[in-house]
């Protein structure tokens, strides 16, 4: 039973959701052995804060009885029913709590699921539990969870990437096949990268934002973390589509994700190298790896074309004044009032204004706080125009540039992050640091376009992973997915086999299996 | 254009309703100084006839019909909340009476 378990657990979400059709599992073995998994190593990982095994047991038997029934029962169930996926905790569900990572929400449950959370549910796929994240999804290395940092299952004492390195992580441990991030700056892809998993930015509204706790409205968007392509790009058509209850939402069909994942060439394609988005400031083993990848995408048949983006030199500081400034107003609402914490002034006059104070100070940690009061700067008066004003001008020039850069290339690709893991606490003093590791994932988000990220391989001075990125023009989601799938099943094939495998043995049950696949 | 001092950080707290320390103004002054100086570049990247970009896929126009949706019950809203009493939020004084 122990190896059927750990090979269960090794399978995607395809995989899975074929064998379940063919009835060679159950769902609630698969659920089983992924529960069993996270009892196994999420000690040594911490990538989940809750853990929902009764719920997502019940309905993997759900899933199982309707099977078993056969008729239209069976055919009615959504192809990835009874494949399990876990869940960011800055997206509310019923019947969990969910904490966005912060003291002030410890212990509030949701009365509402988010929309996401209500289409998986409507696929039947079993809830696993809600994972770790930077508090309110500030931070690239999940240190700035109230709950404990995230381990990088590739060396526990690195970061997993941030802020959404719970549900990277979780993946790569092989705690979850699918699971759920949220990207305002690269909180999927850039904890994708390091860990050595697949994460997507779907375009800005081709996800309902419902549900999902705001940290920058104009920036935000919930997407797919998985260990293949292809798992991304069927978990995307999932939770993808237009939701009235999100008026940013597109209402643009996006149904050709798995077909295009299924392409299997890019031959003709132009794929463009942004001169700003590699070289200087860029880890040696990084481009060494990025290198690699353009070199089998021209044998692959691909065009390399270079283009030039100039005004991304001044994306990172418009997303500094951008971000912060939509943070201070979406956390406003967090006053003690509504819901979660109230901490009371020790002294002096009880006014709800002090309570306020009070609450706040308790609640939030001091990244959140840093944002807050950057973003309060940021809107002041007398700063407004030079600040926010011109963050917004710029955010203008960063879409011309790209499509400018999309007139020349069909996608283009850049590292998605500078540099591999880095240790825990090793930024953590330096905020400024911490933020330059999003300096290639933040220009998607400022422009609205989707952005995805795979494996590319180790570096060769730490033997850490490295992110490869790809960037396709607003709805065009779809290039992505073609473009991935193929450099994906080209490394693969040099790898001998999925990155994944040579990642380190987690836990205890896997010590004698370790290495079997 | 200035740079963010002790007495901005106290000034900006007290907007933002955050009880800061001594020692927590003192830290976030210096950290903040640092921050701002690297994003100061952005005011002199674009000139006046540059638009500005609120929202990265425009949209205009979004309706819905003005009938009643979805909504919560009482029972619901205030489920999370750290006061209630006969329905409603129950809060401390709002205004600073004594």
């Amino acid at each position: 039973m122990t190896e059927l378990k750990n090979e269960l657990i090794r399978h995607s979400a395809a995989d899975l959701a074929a064998k379940l059709a063919a009835r060679e599992v159950t769902a609630v073995e698969v659920t089983q052995a992924h529960l069993d998994r996270i009892a196994d190593v999420d000690g040594q990982v911490n990538a989940f804060l809750h853990v929902n095994s009764e719920e997502a047991l019940a309905v993997a038997a759900e899933v199982d009885a309707a099977r078993a029934a056969g008729g239209s029962a069976a055919e009615e169930l959504h192809a990835l029913a009874g494949v399990p996926i876990a869940v960011k905790d800055l997206i509310v569900t019923i019947g969990q709590p969910t904490t966005a990572g912060s003291k002030i929400l410890e212990g509030w449950h949701s009365p509402y699921d988010a929309t996401v959370v209500k289409k998986l549910r409507a696929a039947k796929m079993p809830i696993l539990g809600k994972t770790n994240l930077d508090e309110f999804a500030m931070g690239s290395s999940t240190e700035h969870s109230a709950y404990g940092p995230t381990r990088n299952p590739w060396d526990l004492d690195r970061i997993p990437g941030g802020s959404g390195g719970g549900s990277a992580a979780a993946v790569a441990a092989f705690e979850a096949p699918l699971a759920l991030g949220t990207d305002t700056g690269g909180s999927i892809r850039q904890p994708g990268a390091v860990t050595g998993t697949v994460g997507v930015k779907p375009t800005y509204g081709a996800v309902s934002r419902y549900g999902a706790i705001a940290m920058a409205s104009s920036l935000d968007q919930i997407g797919p973390v998985s260990r293949t392509v292809l798992d991304s790009a069927l978990l995307q058509e999932v939770i993808g589509g237009h939701d009235p209850f999100d008026s940013t939402s597109l209402t643009d069909p996006f149904n050709n994700l798995v077909a295009a994942a299924r392409v299997g060439n890019v031959a003709g394609m132009k794929i463009g190298i942004v001169k700003e988005l590699h070289g200087e400031g860029y880890q040696a083993g990084v481009e060494n790896r990025f290198n690699e990848s353009l070199q089998l995408l021209k044998d692959a048949g691909a065009e390399i074309v270079e283009v030039s983006c100039p005004n991304l030199k001044y994306a990172l500081g418009a997303y500094y004044l951008i971000m912060p400034s939509e943070v201070s107003s979406n956390l406003a609402k967090f006053d003690g009032v509504r819901f979660g914490m109230r901490v009371l002034p020790k002294d002096g006059p009880m006014t709800i204004e002090r309570v306020m104070g009070a609450t706040r100070a308790a609640g939030f940690g001091d990244e959140v706080k840093r944002r807050i009061i950057l973003g309060t700067y940021a809107l002041s008066a007398g700063y407004y125009d030079a600040y926010y004003g011109s963050a917004q001008k710029v955010r203008t020039l960063i879409q011309r540039d790209f499509d400018a850069a999309f007139a020349k290339a069909d996608v283009l690709i850049s590292p998605t992050a500078p540099t591999t893991a880095f240790k825990l606490g090793e930024k953590l003093d330096d905020p400024l640091a911490m933020y330059l590791n999003d300096v290639a994932t933040i220009p998607a988000n400022l422009a609205g376009i989707p952005g995805l990220s795979l494996p590319g391989g180790l570096a060769d001075e730490d033997g850490l992973p490295v992110g490869i990125q790809l960037l396709a023009p607003a709805r065009q989601d779809a290039r992505l997915y073609r473009v991935g799938a193929v450099l994906e099943s080209i490394l693969e094939e040099k790898w001998g086999g999925p990155m994944l495998a040579q990642a380190p043995v987690l836990g205890s049950a896997t010590t004698t299996a370790g290495g079997s696949n | 254009m200035a740079a963010i001092n002790r007495d901005d950080v106290a000034h900006l707290a007290r907007l933002a309703h955050i009880e800061m320390s001594a020692e927590e103004l003192d830290r976030m002054a210096v950290e903040l100084a640092v921050i701002v100086d690297s994003v100061k570049s952005v005011s002199e990247a674009a000139g006046e006839d540059v638009p500005a970009t609120s929202h990265p896929i425009p949209l205009t126009n979004v309706f819905r019909e003005d009938v009643v949706g979805h909504t919560f019950t009482a029972e619901q809203a205030l489920s999370g909340a750290p006061d209630a009493f006969e329905n409603r939020f129950k809060v401390p004084a709002i205004l600073d009476e004594g």
